[in-house]
């Protein structure tokens, strides 16, 4: 059991997560972020390793990864940063990113160095199921890292029974195919694809993320799941003035208290 | 075959896979599933093959390059891409998966393209089959191919610049792969070269290897002998030169010679000499040799010739590389231009700049007399006079 398992068990409201880029706005920011959200009241905390080519998101995110670049954020840059984390977070957190980052620090001692700071899971939407049960399943599990695997309506009923036995905290459901940023898809359809992986009765939760920036796309998805993921909404709003002193006030727009 | 060629997992060795997002892999996985029983049903093969004759124009002749021969002392042929219609080999491979995409039932077209050879031949096959076409291209590469870019609009394309990172063909990459992602059930994404997930690096060797083909045909009845000494062509992503070598890649005797672009030097900072420069890695969904950071961001290449600026290779590259079945050698900027000048001299043929790289190499080769060289001619130099005229001042 990792904290994010006990968070699921524990807590049976609504659950919201928020995905930031570490060192956006501020290089230095990121523990910062962290901390503040906890704060705020977040449930867990995805943050994001920026990478030249973020081919599954859409504008926020893709300015964020190339600012924290420009920043000079780096993968070991963010693990130092990250250090004391646990003195300051107690909440869940996951680390996201693509894969060739990853690949250059080194399979194993990227896992290594997560489960040094203290991180939960990891989402690496470009390391494909093959290669992470042939090659990096076992460094993910030697560390007690969570791999946490998308979904879309397109996802075949077969393909998802295969990613709930390969998951061993979350699911994470798009409600369309679709890149970051985009405002969620709330029509038929979508309600028609949460009620069927619903029905399907998975042995990990779900929850859905790409696209909410509201409270009324978060109260749609925790309808149907455990709830949500704020990821291009929460960067745009690091932008505006006062931002961090205004987190409860983010928080509260998405989720009633 | 087998030994160069895909595996059942999709990959060349160490190279290759399919590293792509979940919201791809429906698309990914039917094409795999289908594109060979699609590409060898009688009835494509017998449209693609009457596409190619009668609308693309082949086969391309083989050229003996009697001026050229006697300069370098050797006997040197040009396979004749530069004749096709639109005026490179991108065409070879449009055809086929224009062909696959109705057959897959998909209504739009997207296409990346870097110097708009790629985005022409795609808008060029959209139009013949009346299916809707959308370019990428970076905002940069927009301004220096600017002819390009009116011929596809010519023909019907909407031309999108890419805005994000640096604005040239990786960026129109990433946002045709963007947009296939928001758009999962009516689209096919024509990649324009053998890179991305598999299964379009074999896809697009497979389209592009009736150069190769042809060439074995035509060598055997200019000299008797299907096979060359040499075989040589530029590397961009690789699919010129894949169709080069795709029949040669079992006669260990054929020397196949890939070349890259040096840019302003190799170590100039300014380069896209991929397997010089570059370390295994992840791009646009496929592990191969990449030239990045040590923190696994990718860096800009640079070359005069847009068809050859992008930072990686396809992963069937990588590993003819990596077991050295093909060598990897790299022109800079100043020697291609002089080898296009040369050949526009010496032959009354002006090649494209991506091509020039290839002819540049034949001054740095040693021959004895008797060798029998063929050079992938992979476009021709329309699109580049304005780089030319600028650079000889003519
Ligand atoms: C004439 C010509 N040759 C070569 C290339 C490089 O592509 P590839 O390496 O896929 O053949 C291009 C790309 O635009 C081209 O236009």
């Amino acid at each position: 059991m990792n904290r994010l398992n006990q968070l699921f068990a524990a807590k049976k409201t609504p659950l919201l997560s928020i995905y930031f880029t570490a060192g956006y706005p501020e290089l230095n920011s990121t523990v910062d972020i962290a901390e503040a959200l906890q704060k705020a009241g977040a449930d867990f905390l995805e943050i994001g390793f920026p990478y030249s080519d973020p081919l599954a998101d859409g504008p926020v995110i893709q300015q964020s990864s190339q600012k924290a670049l420009e920043n000079g954020m780096t993968v070991e840059l963010l693990f130092s940063q990250l250090k004391d984390l646990r003195k300051r977070v107690s909440i869940p957190v996951l680390l996201m990113g693509y894969f060739n980052p990853v690949l250059q620090f080194g399979v194993e001692n990227f896992c290594n160095a997560c489960a040094e700071v203290g991180i939960d899971g990891i989402i690496v939407p470009d390391l494909p199921i093959y290669e992470y049960e042939g090659m990096y399943q076992n460094c993910f599990a030697d560390h007690n890292l969570s791999n946490i695997f998308l979904i879309t309506p397109q996802t075949s009923d077969e393909r998802i029974r295969r990613i709930d036995n390969l998951s061993s905290s979350f699911i994470y459901l798009l409600s369309s195919s679709s890149t970051t940023g985009k405002n969620l898809a709330l029509n038929e359809e979508a309600e028609k694809y949460f009620a069927r992986i619903q029905e399907m009765n998975l042995k990990n939760p779900t929850m859905i993320g790409f696209g909410i920036s509201n409270r009324e796309s978060f109260d749609k998805a925790a309808q149907y799941t455990r709830g949500a993921i704020v990821g291009s909404a929460f960067v745009k709003f690091l932008d505006q003035p006062d931002s961090m002193n205004r987190l409860p006030e983010f928080i509260s727009s998405i989720r009633k208290q | 075959m087998n030994k160069y060629q895909v595996n059942e997992n999709g990959y060349y060795g160490d190279f290759g896979g399919a590293y792509i997002p979940e919201m791809l892999y429906p698309n990914v996985e039917y094409l795999r599933q289908q594109y060979l029983n699609i590409m060898y049903e009688p009835e494509f093969q017998r449209e693609f093959q009457q596409l190619l004759k009668d609308y693309v124009g082949r086969p391309s002749p083989l050229f003996l390059a009697e001026r050229l021969s006697k300069k370098y002392g050797t006997t040197i042929y040009l396979k004749r891409e530069d004749l096709n219609h639109t005026g490179a080999h991108k065409i070879n491979n449009t055809v086929g998966q224009i062909l696959l995409a109705e057959r897959l039932g998909k209504k739009r077209i997207i296409a990346e393209t870097g110097a708009g050879q790629h985005g022409v031949a795609t808008a060029t096959v959209c139009a013949l089959k009346g299916l809707e076409c959308i370019v990428y291209m970076g905002e940069k590469d927009i301004v220096r191919q600017a002819p390009n870019v009116a011929r596809m609009k010519m023909m019907g394309a909407t031309v999108i610049p890419a805005t994000s990172g640096s604005k040239t063909l990786k960026d129109a990459t990433n946002e045709a792969m963007r947009d296939w992602i928001n758009n999962p059930i009516d689209t096919h994404y024509i990649i324009g070269s053998a890179v991305g997930p598999h299964p379009y690096p074999d896809m697009v060797a497979r389209f592009q290897s009736v150069i190769s083909e042809e060439t074995k045909i035509q060598l055997k009845e200019k000299t008797g002998s299907e096979y060359p000494d040499y075989v040589l062509a530029c590397v961009g992503g690789g699919s010129n030169a894949m169709g080069m070598f795709y029949h040669f890649l079992d006669d260990e005797n054929v020397k196949l010679i890939a070349v890259e672009a040096a840019g302003k030097g190799v170590h100039s900072g300014e380069s896209a000499a991929t397997t010089l420069l570059g370390k295994e890695g992840v791009l646009h969904g496929s592990r191969s040799i990449l030239m990045q950071t040590a923190d696994g961001q990718v860096t800009e290449p640079y070359s005069i010739s847009a068809g050859l600026d992008y930072p990686g290779i396809g992963p069937q590259h990588a590993h003819l590389f990596k077991v050295k079945r093909a060598e990897y050698v790299s022109i800079t900027d100043d020697e291609a231009m002089q080898a296009g000048l040369l050949c526009a001299r010496l032959e009354g043929i002006i090649p494209a700049i991506e091509s020039a790289h290839a002819f540049a190499h034949l001054e740095k080769m040693k021959f004895t007399g008797n060798e029998t060289v063929v050079i992938c001619l992979s476009g021709r130099g329309d699109k580049d006079l304005d780089t030319y005229t600028k650079y000889f001042d003519l």
